[in-house]
């Protein structure tokens, strides 16, 4: 259920790479229990965008708040805290290969739970988040064992064990089938019932798209070139706005 | 063009970064929470791991050097110097050096391999974004295991390359067992061992940070990871050179020559 409280605020932010402005005043707003989808050609700055709010990439100016902290004013310990309420899921999964899927799962627990709270619940949790996306046969597997989409599914069983308040979604089903980009779609879908999550899903699959965006944000020359309900932008006449919805 | 425009060039710029990179690393290890288990593994893999490969080296190293010194000592009436000379040799210079050497080309190329795979596959974005902090994970227990476990590899690869000498000695000679370790160990003084150790010390820091270094900061793909790897390997066998020289200079500055 989408509440008007902002979660995460992005204000004028701007990012360059050399002579490519990526991010030009760049503004967001994230309610709690939305889905907003960011939607842009690739290279438009997407990625960049949700690495900026995680902090993975340090943008020029303009300020960005998560649950009404102002992440730049925050030192190294208290950001590795807050990352305990934002979840990533990477495009590449980014699973520890040296690791078994228990023991990736585990990961995150060692920064936030305590010894004593990993032994009495890290094994319930594992199982929990593993159940949460049908895998939990796949406990003592490694992750070179898993197919593209169990593994994303893996990913996102990682991205959830904290609870996060919000995910953010670099292309998630990119790369994989129409059926698994499905399966993906709706499983992000009960996830984010479950846990009442918010999301910011970076993506150009129209079905994914079109299953989870409560809001959909045209990311085009580093701004925000238009907004709205899947609905809303599909009759848009804009052609750079037509362009990504041509055929539908 | 002042002097600081004419040291911005690549060279000084990637010197600089290693400088930076140090820095960090003496940054991170005295703030506390150290990552001990990980530490233990590394440990484990750094040193176990290669143990067999410093072994047989050392061994043969030792053979070879008295098979081949041999000759030169008979044709001077000096073969009795034999343990003696393979001794000092051995343990001052050949052992340490090859062993660092063996441990830059295995340990400094898997740990820049590994972590430059983990840098274009996201995984150190993937802990830094669940809290852990990578450089502590990924770095500063590695840099500590290389830096622990190079001088206690070469400890061995001393004793193991003087095992092979005693072959190598008795393979067309005939030394005793008590006389050749006798005259081997009389051979010796402190001003021998501690040095070799010392630069030990800095070898395994050396080959550790450097194989960190550029996988921790590999780019471009699997190409960069492989370059990362080579590259971890060249450099960390240059530096075994140079800091060879300078703890050779700074010992007889010090008299321990």
């Amino acid at each position: 259920m989408i509440k008007d409280k902002a979660i995460i605020e992005v204000d004028r932010l701007n990012k360059s790479f050399g002579q490519n402005h990526v991010l030009r005043d760049f503004s967001l707003q994230l309610s709690e229990g939305e889905n907003l989808v960011i939607l842009g050609k690739s290279g438009s700055g997407k990625s960049v965008l949700i690495k900026c709010i995680i902090r993975l990439i340090e943008p020029d100016s303009g300020t960005i708040s998560i649950l009404d902290q102002d992440i730049s004013l925050l030192d190294q310990d208290e950001m590795d805290l807050l990352r305990a309420d934002v979840g990533f899921l990477f495009q590449s999964n980014a699973l520890y290969d040296s690791m078994t899927i228990r023991q990736n799962l585990e990961f995150p627990l060692r920064r936030h739970w305590t010894k004593e709270e990993r032994e009495l619940k890290a094994e319930s949790a594992v199982k929990e988040a593993l159940e949460d996306v049908g895998l939990l046969h796949t406990i003592d597997m490694m992750p070179a064992e898993l197919s593209g989409g169990m593994r994303k599914r893996i990913a996102l069983a990682r991205t959830i064990i904290l609870k996060p308040k919000v995910i953010l979604y670099d292309e998630p089903t990119t790369g994989l089938d129409p059926i698994t980009g499905r399966e993906i779609s709706e499983l992000m879908n009960r996830i984010q019932e479950k846990y009442n999550t918010a999301s910011i899903i970076i993506s150009h699959d129209m079905n994914c798209i079109r299953m989870t965006a409560n809001r959909i944000i045209m990311l085009i020359e580093g701004k925000n070139y238009a907004e709205g309900t899947f609905e809303n932008l599909i009759k848009n006449q804009d052609p750079k706005v037509g362009d990504f919805f041509e055929g539908l | 063009m002042s002097l600081l425009d004419k040291l911005d060039t690549p060279f000084f710029r990637e010197v600089g970064e290693i400088a930076r990179f140090t820095g960090r690393f003496f940054r991170e290890v005295t703030k506390p929470k150290q990552e001990w288990e990980e530490f233990v593994n590394q440990s484990y893999h750094i040193g176990y791991k290669t143990f067999t490969l410093v072994g047989i080296t050392a061994f043969i190293m030792g053979l070879v050097l008295t098979i081949q010194s041999r000759p030169t000592l008979v044709e001077f009436g000096a073969d009795a110097l034999l343990p003696s000379m393979v001794s000092v040799s051995l343990v001052r210079e050949i052992a340490p050096v090859i062993t660092a050497l063996i441990c830059a080309g295995k340990i400094g190329s898997g740990i820049g391999a590994e972590l430059g795979s983990m840098r274009v596959t996201e995984q150190i974005d993937a802990m830094e974004v669940s809290g852990t902090n990578p450089f502590k994970y990924l770095v500063v227990t590695r840099v500590l295991a290389s830096t622990v476990m190079v001088p206690i590899l070469s400890s061995l690869a001393i004793a193991i390359s003087l095992y092979g000498g005693y072959l190598g000695a008795n393979l067309k000679g005939d030394v005793s067992w008590s006389l050749y370790w006798y005259q081997a160990y009389k051979a010796l003084i402190y001003g021998d061992f501690v040095p070799a150790m010392v630069k030990t010390i800095f070898f395994g820091f050396a080959i550790g940070i450097v194989g960190c270094y550029k996988g921790y900061n590999s780019q471009k793909g699997t190409e960069g990871v492989g370059r990362s790897a080579t590259t971890a390997v060249i450099v960390a066998s240059l530096l075994v050179f140079i800091l060879d020289l300078i703890a050779v200079q700074v010992a007889d500055v010090l008299g321990l020559t």
